[in-house]
């Protein structure tokens, strides 16, 4: 027959595991931080419900060192789509003592996040955040589970992890557990890429070729900005660049680029020979940085 | 196929210790520049801290920390690359005999296994185990890559004799012998791994990657009957949207289209289908592996768990199975047991009736047995709070398998494949 739909199989994943947390799970939440994966995430989300709204709201844990045009954007995209959004902030988190601010040379507000994350779960009770990590990312990414189980602590145990056979999801918890929910495990940087390409998705100006103040430290382009920490030997210039991923500016470097346009950018991906997270910044702290991270419950 | 038009293929690896499987994932990943410049550095720097004098690729994968102390793989890893046409995804699963769930759990995502022997040591204990779980999940492919060649001067003899081992399991299996390939390789020094080996004229045939990329598997479900398992149903109680009330799912099997008959189960009642849809678009029909929402003429009840189905192609509905079960977790299987058995998204409560007997993994026949232990695979038979609706596995994948959730610490614990 000749109107036959032949589904993408990596969409059609990611569609039944969302439906499958929203069927699953009494309060489910996406965890949104205004990057690629998880606005990919929201168009995911919108197609499987359609034409219903999405039945989950969003949470962005704010680290007050955002770009700022990641937020603008955030605000457009829950605006747009009738989308509920929850912002907690991580300079909440430092004024009630449970986390210190960070030093010196690599200060970044990043692995602070887990803190203010950890208590927006306890806040909402949320037994479900859904993320927008993919294994491809990084090793110990690999190992992830579609439905990752954490403690009461928000800790992964990853030599206990429940096996995952066929495409059955098994989101049985006890009280005070939750589980961290990955609908784009299997895609890749790529498969992202070209999928926002493909579906026409808005994406934040970052990730397009523009001018920036920035300086150059450990081989990587930092932002010049207030937030970052800078050597006075550390001379700042203008660059053309973009960004591949999008975390804090403390934990985010830049790539040199004149990819101005989502054809430019997937053609860049494609001929890249540096890795996506090879500009992450908090990966470069030993070859397990992810890995302990992960374990007190990080994203 | 992907949004790029690229072929999917899903690959299970398996091996014995110190066979060389990292290795050769790794030059998979090395050769098809799949591997970037900072990851290439990050192998280069650990090789040498480690005092190794070649490019440990092994590194590439091992991801956990115990595994990079061990030397070892314990978990289940996911690997992805790509070339022009194809996109891969490996699941890359340990050799130990303790680890059969990892091998299970991985193959059950795969269509094509690649099992790998040391050409030094050739079929062992190990490669019946892996072969055999492959057989019972009825993979599409299996290819054989037997490695290490460099240690045995690329003898063909060694290579011939590994394969008519080989082929003895073969017989003993449900395996076609065009569904097995051999593939003499090395791993570390890239000989027929994406490059036809200089060393070894006498073997013409394809290089692994070029067999990878050829390989057309079918899923044993894409080729039978339309499977509508409900997962959600929408009701946008909008304006726009007053009256719609969809049922949301992934089809398996077949396609289906609008106007087809269709029976709901458990109840029984028929309908037709009014509308499939996918976000904003109306289909007209729907091919197997679509995540999509259909609508019926009627105003039927209908809820997560049940299952929609063609009037003429109803499945077997009952109350007692019998179903081989492949123990996952450290908590064994008894008689008396009850568990809740998750078939599809749908759950009921079920109870160990009788164990029949427990199966060597390595086609040497089964024993009586009280328990399925970790790894243990056996003949069980169950009975049901209520009918499911099933198939048997080997003529249908996604309705003839199901979990076993422990009720107290909520784990998987077993994963059965329906007789």
């Amino acid at each position: 027959m000749s109107n036959l739909f032949i589904p993408n199989p990596k969409e059609a994943e990611s569609i039944h595991i969302l439906r499958e947390v929203a069927a699953q799970f009494e309060r489910p939440v996406l965890l949104f931080s205004g990057g690629k994966d998880s606005i990919t995430l929201v168009r995911l989300a919108q197609k499987a419900f359609f034409p219903a709204k999405i039945p989950f709201p969003l949470l962005h844990v704010d680290t007050g060192h955002n770009f700022p045009e990641t937020i603008e954007f955030r605000d457009k995209l829950v605006e747009e789509l009738g989308l509920e959004l929850i912002v907690r902030n991580v300079q909440d988190s430092i004024d009630q003592g449970k986390v210190r601010e960070e030093k010196g040379r690599y200060a970044s507000r990043n692995s602070l996040q887990t803190t203010t994350l950890l208590d927006a779960i306890e806040e909402f009770k949320f037994d479900a955040c859904i993320g927008g990590a993919r294994r491809d990312e990084e090793k110990a990414r690999a190992k992830e589970r579609v439905f990752s189980v954490r403690d009461d602590f928000g800790q992964w145990d990853e030599k206990n992890q429940r096996p995952e056979l066929f495409d059955m999801l098994n989101g049985k918890i006890h009280v005070g557990q939750n589980v961290r929910v990955f609908p784009i495990s299997n895609w890749t940087e790529l498969d992202v890429w070209e999928y926002i390409r493909t579906e026409n998705i808005e994406i934040p100006s970052i990730y397009f070729a523009h001018k920036r103040e920035v300086f150059f430290r450990d081989g990587l382009i930092w932002t010049a900005n207030e937030h970052v920490y800078r050597e006075q030997h550390e001379e700042v210039v203008e660059k053309w660049v973009r960004f591949r991923t999008v975390g804090d500016m403390t934990c985010t470097a830049a790539v040199l680029s004149e990819a101005t346009s989502l054809d430019d950018v997937v053609a860049e991906i494609r001929q890249s020979t540096l890795s996506e997270r090879g500009a992450r910044i908090d990966d470069k702290r030993s070859e397990a940085a992810m890995e302990t991270r992960k374990k007190v419950g990080y994203f | 196929m992907d949004i790029q038009g690229r072929k999917l293929i899903k690959i299970a690896t398996a091996g014995s210790v110190d066979d060389g499987k990292s290795t050769l994932i790794g030059r998979l990943l090395y050769d098809t520049k799949s591997l970037t410049t900072d990851k290439i550095e990050a192998i280069e720097r650990n090789s040498k801290q480690r005092g190794y004098d070649y490019l440990d690729f092994s590194l590439a994968t091992d991801g956990l920390v115990a595994e990079r102390e061990q030397g070892i793989t314990i978990d289940v890893a996911h690997i992805y690359f790509n070339t022009d046409k194809t996109n891969f995804i490996v699941a890359d699963t340990p050799g130990h005999v303790e680890y059969t769930r990892n091998m299970v759990t991985g193959a059950s995502t795969s269509q094509v296994a690649i099992i790998l022997i040391d050409a030094r040591k050739g079929v062992i204990e190990q490669t019946y185990r892996h072969f055999f779980i492959a057989n019972l999940l009825r993979l599409s492919h299996v290819v054989v890559a037997i490695n290490k060649m460099d240690l045995v001067d690329y003898s063909e003899e060694t290579f011939l004799k590994i394969k008519s081992d080989f082929d003895q399991l073969v017989a003993k299996s449900d395996f076609d012998e065009d569904q097995i390939t051999f593939i003499p390789v090395s791993a570390l020094k890239g000989e027929n791994v994406t490059k036809s080996s200089t060393h070894m004229p006498w073997y013409v045939g394809n290089t692994l990657l070029d067999h990878l990329e050829v390989l057309e598997p079918q899923d044993l479900e894409e080729s039978t009957v339309a499977r509508f398992p409900v997962q959600y149903v929408i009701r946008p109680k909008t304006e726009a949207y007053h009256d719609f009330r969809g049922f949301s799912g992934v089809l398996y099997g077949n396609s289906l289209k609008v106007g087809d008959r269709v029976t709901l189960l458990p109840s029984g009642n028929e309908s037709t289908i009014k509308g499939i849809h996918f976000f904003d678009q109306e289909i007209e029909e729907a091919a197997p592996g679509s995540s999509v929402t259909i609508t019926l003429t009627e105003e039927v009840d209908c809820s997560r768990g049940d299952m929609i189905v063609k009037s003429s192609e109803l499945p077997q509905s009952e109350k007692m199975l019998s179903a081989t079960i492949c123990q996952v977790n450290s908590k064994g299987l008894r008689v008396g047991q009850k568990y809740i058995l998750q078939h599809g998204v749908n759950r009921v409560l079920a109870k160990v009736d009788q164990i029949e007997a427990k199966v060597h993994a390595d086609f040497s026949g089964a024993e009586a047995s009280e328990e399925l232990r970790l790894n243990d695979i056996g003949k069980v038979h169950f009975r049901l709070s209520k009918p499911i609706h099933f198939d048997s596995y080997s003529s249908h994948k996604s309705n003839g398998s199901f979990i076993l959730i422990d009720e107290s610490s909520y784990d998987t614990i077993s994963v059965g494949f329906i007789n």
